[in-house]
């Protein structure tokens, strides 16, 4: 029993650091440009059918593949915002945004199961099969080196928003976007590029759910609801907050997983939302009330 | 010249005679499109135009977008089939009987939802609802009650194939027609009013003395009983519920697109939009049996209308009309025109809105047939 606990609670910390990964992307396009991107989960499987044909078909391996599939999640995101999130309207932004991006999820989910139809595949290489012993338990490889990856793209994440002078204008942005307009920042190109780096990384998210769970076209509606509802606890715009929640959560499954059944673990994880929104609805992280509007 | 009164008097006569053509049509329908195929497309269609209706007379008018119906919707679904199981109901009209109850059943569902969901606003409301509609989704596959993914059958009505699809078809419609007066009256009326003045500006509304909590909960529960009652209906119709169609995600988006296609917080927007999208799906299935082509053209439709019409068919096309009266009759029409409050508010609710005394209304001429505010 109790290496089962730890091995719930090292699963969870792990998956968790590919949840908060996936997260970030969300969180920090929502604060910068008021945007929800419901298409976040169907990215994620996206970025995983990407990894998926390189890996097969090409034998490029999954992490050498990151080098070609985040750059091509950072056009789709960039084109994605041209097309639809820049022609937005002020009023109703966030309204709008659900349905559009919405709209955006369903074409590439139609288009992916049009490809791929509708069999759960699931991405190999010998890290995810080999385990090693730790603990008392067996540890997939690659829940280590997911993990490992998600906090090296964390870090660099952290390095481009808070050590760069384009990380200044998109914390500017985020902060006030009138105010950061007035002061010389270029907002939407500032928008454009936040938009393309919040779903560059689903690539590597995709690369490594692709790797730890079986997945077709239909994975994304699963991914999405877990990502909002850790965005949510976080504080919407917070990425610290998604990186605490996104671990808090995931451990609470894993927990729920060993200590009662898995079948209840992923109502845990909604139900422990609701919860904590009945209590503070501003999310456990979040400080203000998800921008006063 | 006419009189402002007599213009109004005609307007709402040919209004009246408008509803009822399209009444007239709807029934006689079936009569003149006998093909199963067709009827069936016509249920379908019914129950979507009823449920959009029904997430509109919330949603449209209070400004919170919840996509967490399909929660009542299945939750009718299920009542029906388990109370036909359980009181060994063996099919025919016996079966309709038990719609209400679905109603009941999802009213009783949507106050503990909105009680939670409601505490929250705008995103996170969205978001919770989308978690609270994963936890019933999750419970249907996992409870003891709804006999997990296997599904529970509908009771198997024994009428003749070529008529099969009438019944379900009338019923269906009269949910529809409720509900079409239901999201009709809310919206002439004082409630109505407090919703959109919640819509407009909530925390105004509530230092205006308007009771934001009961009138966001009473409006959120109302809207779930159509639903349910259309769940129900179609769960009969289909024969077999299972937890991943009856809670079906794409459900709740549905409802939301045809509202935002038609014109959100219209009372005839929504009965447009679904009225043009679901016989696109149910053609689609049908023609191509290809679900994924379906999502690709639905989505790429559903993004084309939103950048060209995001306001929705119905105010786009309102505006225009308006607008080119104005240039036709000049000045005169000042009153008509488009609203300066914006959005979906037409001019003559803003006249007597709560927070829209500011709106377009206030330039309207007042007399016998000043703003239109009928309460009750």
């Amino acid at each position: 029993m109790g290496g089962a606990v730890a091995k719930a609670v090292v699963d969870g910390v792990l998956t968790g650091g590919v949840y908060a990964l996936m997260a970030a992307g969300l969180t920090l396009i929502f604060g910068v440009m008021d945007i929800i991107n419901i298409a976040q989960g169907i990215l994620v499987v996206l970025g995983a059918y990407l990894s998926y044909v390189l890996s097969q078909d090409l034998g490029i391996g999954l992490f050498l593949g990151l080098l070609i599939t985040i750059p091509s999640l950072f056009v789709i995101g960039v084109a994605v915002e041209w097309a639809f999130m820049r022609r937005l309207q002020e009023r109703e932004r966030t309204a709008l945004s659900i349905l559009v991006t919405y709209g955006v999820a369903i074409v590439i989910e139609g288009i992916l199961e049009l490809i791929f139809g509708p069999n759960y595949v699931q991405l190999r290489a010998w890290y995810v099969n080999q385990s090693f012993h730790v603990l008392g338990f067996y540890l997939p490889y690659i829940y280590v080196f997911g993990f490992a990856l998600a906090v090296f793209l964390l870090g660099v994440l952290y390095l481009i928003l808070y050590r760069s002078r384009f990380g200044r204008s998109v914390r500017a942005s985020l902060q006030d976007r009138a105010a950061a307009r007035l002061v010389g920042v270029n907002v939407e190109r500032v928008s454009t590029i936040t938009f393309g780096i919040g779903i560059a990384v689903t690539a590597a998210g995709g690369m490594v759910f692709g790797a730890t769970n079986a997945f077709n076209a239909n994975s994304g509606y699963d991914l999405i609801s877990r990502l909002l509802t850790i965005v949510i606890l976080g504080g919407l715009g917070s990425i610290g907050g998604a990186l605490g929640a996104a671990v808090f959560m995931t451990v609470i499954e894993g927990l729920v997983a060993v200590l009662w059944s898995p079948v209840w673990a992923t109502l845990v994880f909604y139900a422990a939302l609701v919860l904590v929104l009945v209590i503070k609805p501003v999310g456990i992280f979040g400080q203000r009330a998800a921008r006063a509007q | 010249m006419e009189e402002p009164w007599q213009q109004e008097r005609r307007a709402r006569g040919a209004w009246a005679a408008g509803v009822a053509a399209l009444l007239a049509i709807a029934i006689a329908f079936p009569w003149v499109f006998t093909n199963p195929t067709t009827t069936s497309i016509g249920v379908f269609t019914l129950i979507y135009m009823a449920a959009a209706t029904a997430w509109n007379s919330f949603a449209g008018y209070s400004g919170y977008i919840p996509l967490g119906h399909a929660v009542f919707f299945g939750s009718g679904a299920y009542t029906l089939v388990i109370a036909a199981q359980d009181l060994h109901i063996r099919g025919g009209y016996t079966v309709f009987a038990l719609v209400p109850l679905a109603g009941a059943v999802a009213v009783a569902v949507a106050v503990p939802f909105g009680l939670v969901a409601l505490r929250t606003r705008r995103h996170t409301f969205v978001v919770i609802t989308i978690a609270i509609f994963f936890i019933f989704q999750l419970m249907a596959f996992n409870l003891g009650i709804t006999q997990g993914s296997s599904g529970i059958p509908a009771p198997t009505p024994t009428w003749p194939a070529a008529t099969f699809n009438d019944r379900f078809y009338y019923v269906a419609l009269a949910i529809l027609v409720v509900a079409a007066a239901f999201s009709w009256g809310i919206r002439r009326s004082r409630f109505g009013l407090q919703l959109l003045a919640i819509r407009d500006d909530e925390d105004r509304a509530l230092s205006l003395g308007v009771r934001v909590s009961r009138v966001k909960l009473t409006a959120f529960a109302l809207s779930a009983l159509p639903v349910g009652m259309v769940g129900a209906v179609w769960a009969y119709f289909i024969g077999q519920v299972y937890p991943q169609f009856a809670f079906d995600p794409l459900f709740d988006i549905s409802v939301a697109l045809m509202a935002f296609l038609g014109g959100l917080g219209t009372v005839s927007g929504p009965l447009l939009g679904a009225l043009i999208l679901e016989p696109l799906q149910q053609y689609f299935t049908l023609q191509f049996s290809s679900n994924a082509l379906y999502l690709v053209v639905y989505g790429a439709l559903f993004l084309v209308v939103i950048l060209l019409l995001p306001r929705g068919i119905i105010p786009t096309v309102r505006d225009r009309v308006a607008s080119w009266r104005e240039r036709r009759s000049g000045s005169t029409a000042l009153a008509s025109g488009p609203d300066a409050a914006g959005g979906v508010l037409s001019s003559e609710m803003a006249g007597g809105g709560v927070a829209g005394a500011a709106g377009g209304g206030a330039v309207s001429p007042p007399g016998p047939s000043g703003p239109a505010v009928r309460r009750g």
